[in-house]
């Protein structure tokens, strides 16, 4: 059944393809949550009135965000060349992809970050301060846990994000589902190969968006 | 316990400064309930936040439980705020934690080790009546089950103050009473101090011993709460009074008695403390030929006695009536001819 629908389709291929998808994913995943979780505190913390407030910082930070934010990510791998090379050494390859996926979508989830932050009731930092909390715990204990339903919504919007760019990375040499398809479903127009790869795509976000929507549910208590 | 001494605190803004809280003095002893009453705007909030450290004074200084709170700061001001504690009008709980463990945050903060902090957490539940609630999340509880666990979680450091910026406010008449009742028994079994800043009388009313009364900053007026009521001597004190002896329809009836008997006198009497239990009625019309109408009355409790306001209209001869109210004069009852008919 598959080898008629889909003749040219190299299963081992395809296989591989998507594990070099999903470990491109992964490791951007958890590397935009972490810095971005970070760079959303201390846009939130900095802000003006709020517990390090610092007109400084707060603006150079929310500009280098924006910035990045607004660079089309296809642009952003080819501005990222030369550091990519330093870094990981080659322009081919699945991790060749990494710094520009994490540096295109960390500064987008620091901003989803500073927004749940921001929904947090001001009283209930307030009531940790009057309990003699310190700006650590307050982070730790209050900010992280009331924003969380807020932190894995957002991340899991960036994943199914971060999923298409892999793709895109991928026309452009690094590996995985996109470069399968688009060397040997586009270019050689077999395009069963292009059809698989995009299922196996689309199974990958419908994953990603229930896993997240229940987690999500699960730990708002509001 | 709390001593304020010319405390202000000035807020820059685009129409000049504005002063929040103006040359306050202040001093409230310990296990003592003071109350603080002020339409909004007054600088309640701005007050009670300076006795915790959460607001700085532009200039004066605010001693609680022997330390210098408006001087301090680091680690020694978080330590001085356990001791410290406060209830909000909206609860501020963490709804990600359940009430047990909402109410062991402030000892997560004060590092007590976890067992001694289930055992305290199960005493709290207890004390403040959510037994078999402490598995259940801020979301499903009653306003006044929240602000149970609002209290709940001041008492876990066992502090010396507890303050209450319109701990009431957003609960309905019925759940107020209950929450208030709670603040008097710990009050009572702790021998806790508490400031609480309202805008209702019948919070000061019922559970206060002294009151202040915030107007732009000032304190106008500071008193015994029974003082308060029997004599207040701004017009702000006289109105926030009526706001629980007075009811509503007051001024409505006695004008119509007025158009009704065109004859005689209608009295406002006003009995406190010892005075409410006397005969007197009795007695007025024993020893005087004239007749009595009781129009209208009302007995609040106070902390520190009762304090009733009872309006009457006398009738008969001109004589026998200066008579009688000479006679209540004589009595440790206030009387006041709202008007000749
Ligand atoms: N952070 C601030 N910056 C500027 N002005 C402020 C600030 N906080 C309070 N004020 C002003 O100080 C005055 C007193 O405010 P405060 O909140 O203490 O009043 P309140 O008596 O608690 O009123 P309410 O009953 O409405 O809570 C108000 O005029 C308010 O606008
Ligand atoms: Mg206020």
């Amino acid at each position: 059944m598959a080898e008629t629908l889909f003749p040219n389709v190299n299963w081992d291929r395809m296989w591989g393809a998507t594990v070099d998808t999903l470990y491109m994913s992964a490791i951007s995943v958890v590397a935009t949550f972490l810095i971005g979780a970070i760079l959303g505190l201390l846009l939130f913390l900095t802000a003006t009135d709020n517990i390090w407030g610092n007109k400084l910082i707060h603006v150079v930070l929310s500009a280098v965000v924006n910035i990045f934010r607004s660079i089309p990510f296809i642009i952003l791998i080819v501005l990222l060349i030369p550091f990519t090379k330093i870094i990981v050494g080659s322009m081919i390859g699945k991790n060749a992809a990494l710094p520009a996926l994490i540096i295109g979508s960390a500064p987008f989830y620091a901003r989803m970050v500073e927004i749940g932050l921001r929904e947090i009731d001001k009283g209930v930092i307030e009531a940790a301060r009057s309990m003699g909390a310190k700006t650590t715990t307050i982070i730790w204990k209050v900010l992280l846990p009331e924003s969380m339903p807020a932190l894995v919504s957002g991340i899991t919007v960036t994943a199914i994000a971060l999923v298409s760019y892999t793709a895109m990375a991928g026309v452009i040499g690094a590996g995985g589902l996109g470069n399968l398809a688009y060397l040997e479903g586009f270019q050689r127009g077999r395009s069963d190969v292009t059809l698989m790869a995009t299922i196996i795509i689309l199974i990958i976000v419908f994953l990603i968006q229930i896993i997240g929507d229940s987690i999500t549910r699960k730990l708002d208590k509001r | 316990m709390i001593t304020i001494k010319k405390a202000r605190k000035i807020y820059p803004s685009k129409k000049g400064e504005v002063k929040a809280v103006d040359d306050v003095n202040l001093e409230v002893k310990e296990g003592e309930i003071f109350g603080v009453i002020g339409y909004s705007g007054a600088g309640k909030s701005t007050l009670i936040r300076m006795l915790n450290g959460l607001e700085i004074p532009t200039s004066g200084s605010v001693i609680v439980a022997g330390r210098e709170v408006s001087k301090i700061k680091g680690a020694e001001l978080r330590k001085a705020r356990q001791e410290i504690s406060m209830i909000f009008q909206h609860f501020n709980l963490l709804w990600s934690r359940t009430v047990a463990d909402n109410i062991a945050f402030p000892l997560e903060i004060a590092g007590v080790p976890k067992a001694e902090r289930d055992k305290r957490v199960k005493e709290l539940i207890s004390l403040v009546g959510l037994d078999g609630r402490g598995d259940a999340y801020p979301s499903q509880l009653s306003g006044g089950q929240k602000q149970r666990v609002g209290i709940a979680r001041a008492l876990a450091n066992n502090p010396k103050v507890l303050l209450g910026d319109e701990a009431t406010s957003a609960l309905d008449p019925q759940t107020t009473d209950q929450i208030l009742d709670l603040l008097v028994d710990i009050n009572k079994r702790l021998g806790l101090t508490i400031v609480l800043i309202t805008h209702e009388m019948h919070v000061i009313r019922k559970i206060c011993h002294r009151v202040a009364v915030m107007e732009g900053g000032r304190i106008v007026e500071t008193g015994h709460v029974l003082d308060v009521f029997k004599n207040p001597q701004q017009p702000i004190t006289k109105r926030f009074v009526q706001q629980v002896t007075e009811p509503e329809e007051t001024k409505e009836t006695v004008d119509h008695l007025l158009d009704r008997y065109p004859h005689g006198r209608v009295i406002q009497l006003t009995f406190v403390g010892e005075g409410v239990e006397q005969p007197l009625i009795t007695n007025l019309i024993r020893k005087f030929e004239i007749t009595v109408t009781i129009v209208q009355g009302k007995i609040s409790q106070t902390q520190n006695g009762s304090y009733g306001i009872l309006f009457i209209h006398l009738d008969g001869e001109e004589e026998e009536l200066d008579n009688a109210i000479t006679f209540i004069g004589q009595h440790e009852v206030g009387v006041e001819v709202i008007s000749n008919g």
